[in-house]
């Protein structure tokens, strides 16, 4: 009949139209995949191409048959690349560690107990999350400098320490344990500071390593705090030596061995992300900010 | 039950306040009084009198105009097009079903790398050197465009750099917000429409969009105030001295007054900040004035 013919053309013709706009969606989608890979891709094939072979390419070339991994070699005995590692490492672990501990605190106490003026104490931390670290950070910088902490690991941990939004972010997990279990504690004449390490924390694990992740993450890509309070290369950590690189490393026309630095200090945190990825989204999405 | 008052607690508390008080509640004090202060000595920590005058010789100061423009340079360029190249991509990514999760992953990637060190390889795909005219002048080539020094060439090129690298950089938060709202609409609104017959950009404009409205917002919000704040950017593609360059912003102008070629200013420093505090307080107030007309909560 005349109109079983006309849907079945309609369903061509609307699955041919579905057809092409997936199409158009997977092309979209995959160069944009392409533009997210392709630095990555570019430090790395930079980072392997010979120094000589680099700049004899008037025409970039997208590829190389001769990797070599001398510049790596380079970037690690030219400049003390190693040493931007170690620091980035001990500031890294010793900021997040110290973090953790007073965010656990914290977040108990507003979560499991009870004293006079919990409330104010709670609103003043949610307000100061709204400052601005620009605002800040001229006074701590004028702080350190005359407590004679600039070049020192002392000078760079301590002002990244507390974060207030992970303190609020693990009370809220807190106070979603039952109230029971901690009652239950109380009838057993368990301490505080036992039911903390005992039940809460391995309870809410998941959120422990959540904020550790997301620490470290800030930590090993913070920038604007080391420059102010290093010029001394022994302290530098991997952005400002980064940095100094590209403005005095190994000349400036030695990009080959730049990229091998830059590569190095990609390297752990897309390992880490590898590992986590899941896991860091989910933080992010639960109200991360960059920057 | 638990106890009424249980003084302990402001011991858990102690650490916490120890921090936050001498790292933001005293500086927060302290940058205001530091901003009225006239003709402050670092060294002798000594100033002669209290006034106007850092507020004033700033915004008098042709290297922070410079910054002023930059920066909203910067933010009317990347706030609206990383936002909706962002929808386009979260849409489209809620479309399809295959290499979904993979491609979500893919695109976060940017957000847990160092900016400076990216940035890095940006300044060498778009510099143009004796060597050779980089990656990107290659590409532009082709369109029969001569080449540009994107680095250090003309003031349009190295902002276009700037606002791509920004783009590139605000992406993958953008997107991994804009997924999770996506998939937390209702079902049901999509199947009454399909009932209904509804072609595909009335379901986008009529549901799709009220609905996640909120999530726009917020990220047009965090976004202003995200770019407005903009700086290590700018030192990865353009090095440290961002005031040769013409590429300094305003948060690059208080670190160079407290700290660098030029510095030792804590109170023009201090004065410039907490007018990049006002200017973002009114945009945002702003922002959320408008929001409050368009937005469906």
């Amino acid at each position: 009949m005349a109109n079983t013919i006309d849907y079945r053309k309609m369903e061509r013709a609307a699955a041919i139209r579905r057809g092409i706009g997936k199409t158009i969606t997977y092309l979209l989608l995959t160069l944009w995949a392409v533009m997210v890979l392709f630095p990555f891709y570019w430090m790395i094939l930079s980072s392997v191409k010979s120094y000589s072979a680099y700049n004899a390419e008037y025409v970039p070339k997208l590829y190389t048959w001769d990797p070599t991994f001398q510049n790596y070699l380079d970037a690690f005995t030219t400049v003390p690349l190693a040493r931007y590692f170690l620091n980035t490492l001990i500031y890294t672990v010793s900021t997040t560690a110290l973090m953790l501990v007073v965010t656990v605190l914290a977040a108990f106490a507003f979560a499991r107990l009870n004293f006079k003026g919990k409330n104010g104490a709670f609103v003043l931390f949610l307000s100061l999350m709204m400052i601005p670290n620009e605002l800040v950070i001229i006074t701590n910088f004028v702080t350190i400098t005359n407590l004679n902490m600039r070049n020192t690991f002392l000078g760079l941990i301590l002002p990244s320490v507390a974060s207030i939004f992970y303190i609020y972010l693990l009370k809220e997990n807190f106070a979603q344990v039952p109230d029971e279990l901690y009652y239950a504690a109380k009838v057993d004449n368990t301490k505080d500071l036992k039911y903390l390490r005992k039940v809460l924390i391995p309870i809410c694990r998941p959120t422990l390593i959540t904020i550790t992740i997301l620490k470290v993450i800030e930590c090993w890509n913070s920038y604007v705090w080391p420059r102010l309070i290093t010029d001394n290369q022994a302290y530098f950590l991997v952005s400002n030596g980064i940095q100094y690189i590209r403005e005095r490393g190994f000349g400036r026309e030695n990009i080959p061995a730049m990229m091998a630095a830059v590569v190095s200090i990609s390297v752990p945190l897309i390992i880490l992300f590898l590992i986590f990825h899941k896991k860091i989204m989910e933080g992010v999405a639960r109200g991360g900010t960059k920057g | 039950m638990m106890e009424r008052n249980n003084p302990k607690g402001w011991l858990y508390l102690l650490p916490a306040m120890l921090f936050l008080g001498v790292f933001m509640v005293y500086p927060l004090i302290d940058v205001f009084i530091y901003s009225f202060e006239q003709g402050f000595n670092f060294a002798s920590q000594s100033y002669d009198g209290v006034g106007m005058r850092n507020y004033s010789f700033v915004l008098r100061d042709p290297y922070f105009l410079q910054a002023v423009k930059n920066t909203f340079i910067l933010v009317i360029f990347t706030v609206p097009i990383s936002t909706g190249l962002a929808l386009l991509i979260s849409v489209g990514l809620s479309s399809i079903k295959a290499v979904r999760h993979l491609y979500q992953t893919l695109y976060f990637l940017p957000y847990v790398t160092n900016t400076l060190a990216v940035g890095l390889v940006f300044m060498i795909l778009f510099k143009k050197t004796p060597y050779t005219d980089g990656l990107a002048n290659l590409i532009i080539g082709w369109f029969g465009a001569g080449p540009v020094d994107f680095i250090d060439g003309p003031y349009w090129a190295k902002m276009f750099v700037l606002c791509f690298y920004t783009v590139w950089v605000v992406m993958p938060f953008k997107i991994l917000i804009l997924t999770s709202a996506l998939a937390s609409v209702d079902e049901g609104y999509y199947k009454a429409a399909q009932v209904d017959g509804t072609r595909k950009i009335r379901v986008f404009t009529r549901i799709t969009l009220p609905m996640i409205s909120p999530t726009i917002f917020y990220l047009i919000i965090t976004g202003f105030i995200g770019a407005f704040k903009a700086y290590s950017d700018a030192v990865a593609l353009f090095g440290t001295d961002l005031n040769a360059a013409e590429m300094n912003t305003i948060v690059g102008y208080v670190y160079d007054m407290l700290y660098g070629s030029s510095g030792g200013y804590p109170s023009y420093a201090s004065a410039a900040a907490i007018i990049l505090f006002l200017i973002v307080l009114t945009i945002t107030c702003i922002n959320l004035l408008i929001s409050k007309k368009h937005v469906h909560y």
